[in-house]
């Protein structure tokens, strides 16, 4: 393994989050705030509990989720689409590194910043809502697993994409009504019975359910079957680099 | 001396069934400068793109110091340095933090001494924290260079380093290749331009058409050059060579009318003095004379429109 490779590109990427810091930390920590305003104290003082929380700490989790699954797949699509848009990936291409190699500095980064945001989420959630976390454990380690399986989907997006449009198309068209249709803002238990089966096709339940349960010890689907989903969408997405490399599929010609 | 990289038989064909290179065999010798020429579209950067593993080849292999650049591609690629024709580089970047990026991406560990060397010996140490987009054309190709040179390689490729540069840049980029040169970095260059070949290569390789036509010793071809022909017109066509004219620089045309002398313009003596007045004394009359030169760029257009044919 070429690790001083990794850790370049690595320290690399992050540079480039540090260097719009502003635009990082403050628009997620902005945009979650307007959530919390809107519907933890507006409107969902006159929601009444979703199984026994609060709907404003109801919220928590899934905000966290839609969150992260957006940048995650934000970071790492740019990320490797950036150099393929002003050609400086023939540096990767001819550097003495193996696929691997790339995807962990690439993907690494991505995750780390979509973890920063999760956990920034967090912190301004416990200024309007009170919160307490029932598996602390389990909760980082959904939390990471999404950062790093949502990093290596946007990777291939970013492999893909032949431009800025297509590189927006994916999370805009699929991801955006995944998350908002997976339960980040209700339980699916809520939904009518036809809705509540159509919805156990959406992988995004799954892992707001699993992350949510984590919190507050309820879920909509059992804790083991979403751990399988979110472990067999990383192995599918690993899969898939995998074969792109293999193949130097809109890489190497 | 040794090669370096070895090239066989590299083939390259691309799935709408174009063919970039034919089968090319190349042996770069260690230390020397190479110049590739060819007009556009011949193949040059296809095979730099190869060779360095940003195109896969069809078939054939390429080795560099031993390493065959598919199955060794970690040692192999480590001794490459490339520097490609288009400027690409992150506009954000300060000069520094990218030429670090590149030594890292070949995993040297941070030695920014010696980073500190290549920017001053490029002329870029005052531009270190300079964010690339505010640099000049010229000072982004010198970039280029030094993060092609950022990990220390022992062959560096230049695909076209003076396309669309000024004339003082083109010069300085000559001197930055014979320090390299000295340094013993092998070096590949390509280009359009015969007097660049002249002025640094060692060896000059023509390419077109994805065949390499021909390579030699630029001071080979440099003489073939040198050589100049006189051509007499004879007043009556003769069927053979009178004795006394007999020698190896001087034949009879086919057609018996006109004679033709080769000699080298750089000899102290060219003999012309002497060929004119044995003719006289042959009794052969003349009725016109012209003298002929070929040139690299003569050779050059001959090879690759016989090529075309």
């Amino acid at each position: 393994m070429n690790w001083i490779a990794v850790s370049s590109i690595y320290k690399f990427e992050m540079t480039r989050f540090f260097r719009t810091i502003t635009q990082s930390f403050v628009s997620p920590v902005l945009s979650t705030s307007l959530y919390f305003v809107v519907f933890g104290a507006a409107i969902g003082s006159r929601i009444q509990e979703v199984e026994g929380i609060s709907y404003g700490a109801f919220i928590v989790p899934g905000l966290i989720m839609l969150s992260v699954i957006t940048q995650s797949i934000s970071n790492a699509s740019f990320g490797i689409y950036f150099p393929k848009f002003i050609g400086t990936v023939f540096e990767l291409l001819s550097a003495p590194i193996n696929f691997i190699e790339i995807v962990l500095g690439y993907v690494g980064a991505a995750a780390t910043k979509a973890l920063f945001i999760g956990v920034i989420i967090l912190g301004t959630a416990f200024f309007f809502v009170d919160i307490t976390i029932q598996h602390p454990v389990w909760m980082v380690l959904f939390l990471v697993l999404t950062c790093v399986s949502f990093s290596l989907f946007g990777f291939i997006i970013g492999i893909w994409a032949g431009n800025f449009e297509q590189l927006q198309l994916v999370p805009l068209l699929i991801i955006t009504p995944l998350v908002f249709l997976g339960g980040s803002f209700y339980s699916i238990t809520m939904l009518p019975p036809v809705w509540q089966v159509i919805s156990h096709f959406n992988p995004v339940v799954y892992l707001i359910s699993g992350f949510r349960w984590s919190f507050f010890g309820a879920a909509d689907v059992p804790i083991l079957i979403s751990l399988c989903a979110i472990a067999g969408f990383t192995a599918l997405c690993l899969a898939v680099i995998w074969w792109i490399f293999r193949t130097g599929w809109r890489i190497r010609q | 001396m040794s090669d370096i990289v070895e090239i066989y038989d590299l083939r390259k064909a691309y799935d709408d069934g174009f063919e970039a290179l034919k089968g090319v065999t190349l042996n770069i010798k260690k230390g020397e400068i190479l110049a590739l020429l060819g007009p556009n579209g011949a193949g040059k950067t296809t095979l730099i793109s190869t060779v360095c593993g940003i195109t896969t080849s069809t078939s054939g292999s390429v080795k560099v110091d031993g390493h065959d650049t598919v199955s060794d591609y970690r040692a192999a690629r480590s001794m490459i340095g490339l520097v490609p024709q288009e400027i690409n580089l992150e506009p954000f970047e300060t000069v520094m933090s990218t030429v670090r990026f590149s030594r890292g991406l070949f995993g040297k560990p941070k030695n920014d001494v010696a980073l500190e060397n290549i920017l001053k010996q490029l002329s870029l140490w005052d531009k270190k924290d300079t964010q690339i987009r505010a640099l000049s054309g010229g000072m982004k190709r010198r970039v280029l260079i030094a993060k092609a040179l950022a990990h220390d390689p022992r062959v560096l490729f230049l695909d076209e380093p003076t396309a669309g540069v000024d004339v003082e840049l083109r010069r300085d980029m000559w001197e930055i290749v014979a320090e390299l040169k000295a340094d013993g970095v092998t070096i590949i260059l390509t280009t359009h331009y015969i007097e660049e070949a002249e002025a640094i290569a060692d060896r000059i390789g023509v390419i077109a058409h994805g065949e390499l036509l021909l390579v030699e010793d630029k001071d080979k071809l440099m003489a073939r050059m040198g050589k100049k022909q006189l051509t007499v017109q004879l007043s009556k066509p003769i069927k053979k060579l009178p004795a006394r004219l007999k020698s190896d620089a001087l034949v009879l045309a086919s057609d018996g009318a006109s004679l033709i002398y080769t000699y080298d313009t750089r000899a102290e003596r060219t003999g012309i003095t002497k060929l004119l007045s044995d003719v006289a004394a042959a009794g052969l009359v003349l009725t016109d004379i012209e003298t002929s030169q070929s040139s690299l760029e003569d050779i050059f257009v001959d090879l690759v429109k016989e090529d075309a044919a």
